[in-house]
């Protein structure tokens, strides 16, 4: 039986505190690419109860995400922000979701994202996450941005890292293993980048700007 | 000396695109700081790097 929306409210201020969980709660923040990174990052907002998740992907589930990424086998096939859009809503049933079905260029991001307090950059094209960053950082320098860079192969989980670059520009992951070179991607190193860039997003709604 | 990602380097002088011809950077897949502000791209030409800057060069890979 689905909670009331007061009994849920409750349980996460049980857990969270009343003050973070007023932070979480009147929040929006966006993800930019909803595949291994981006869709692990909002199931662990969508679970924290920030307010507004705008979710960002051109892309659909296809058989090759399902090993790392936060799609159903019977998702195969769904644009992935809204499989994902319907995953959340089973997680936790009262935020809001704003799903978008398309490329984030320079044209439309300003649009797309003016309502974020903070972005993750989660896009797995290392030229995409280029454009966001310097697009977010030149033109919307009020905006905290979390970008990922390294996080593929079988490497140590202990390398990957949060690391803050400008005052509203962090970056997770190790920095240098890349998946042409690597050769594989596997759950839960992606998973660790994600939860480096989704524990930071929290940290900053809690005013808690150092990494 | 400019502080180039913790490392000393003799190219204060230079414009960040000549910098950045002398390296294996690929430009798209790049974004720099220079003494905590992020440097536009289409400033790459016009900036000249200054004894004492502190940059940082983050370069992409691909994953996510």
């Amino acid at each position: 039986m689905m909670p009331t929306k007061e009994a849920w409210m409750q349980a996460l201020e049980q857990r969270h505190g009343k003050d973070n969980q007023c932070k979480f709660s009147s929040a929006t923040v966006a993800i930019c690419g909803l595949g291994g990174l981006g869709s692990n990052i909002a199931i662990a907002l969508a679970r924290a109860g920030v307010g507004k998740l705008i979710l960002i992907d051109f892309d659909k589930v296809d058989i090759t995400n399902l090993h790392r990424q936060q799609y159903k086998a019977t998702q195969i096939g769904m644009n992935k922000s809204e499989a994902l859009q319907e995953n959340l809503m089973e997680i936790a049933p009262y935020i809001s979701i704003e799903p978008h079905t398309l490329c984030v260029t320079q044209e439309n991001a300003k649009g797309l994202l003016e309502e974020a307090d903070v972005i993750c950059e989660a896009f797995d094209q290392p030229e995409a996450k280029a454009m966001l960053t310097n697009l977010v950082l030149e033109k919307m320098p009020e905006k905290y941005l979390i970008a990922a860079s390294g996080m593929a192969g079988m490497g140590s989980a202990n390398t990957i890292k949060t690391r803050r670059i400008l005052k509203r520009f962090y970056l997770c992951g190790d920095g240098e293993s890349e998946v042409a070179e690597a050769g594989s991607l596997v759950a839960p190193r992606v998973m660790l980048c994600a939860a480096h860039q989704a524990h930071m997003v929290l940290r900053i709604l809690a005013e808690e700007l150092e990494p | 000396m400019v502080k180039i990602n913790g490392q000393e380097l003799p190219v204060a002088g230079k414009t960040i695109s000549e910098y950045l011809a002398q390296t294996t950077y690929h430009p798209q897949r790049i974004a720099i700081e220079r003494n905590g502000e992020i440097v536009p791209k289409a400033e790459y030409e016009s900036i000249v790097l200054e004894d004492g800057d502190s940059v940082e060069v983050v370069s992409f890979v691909g994953g996510g």
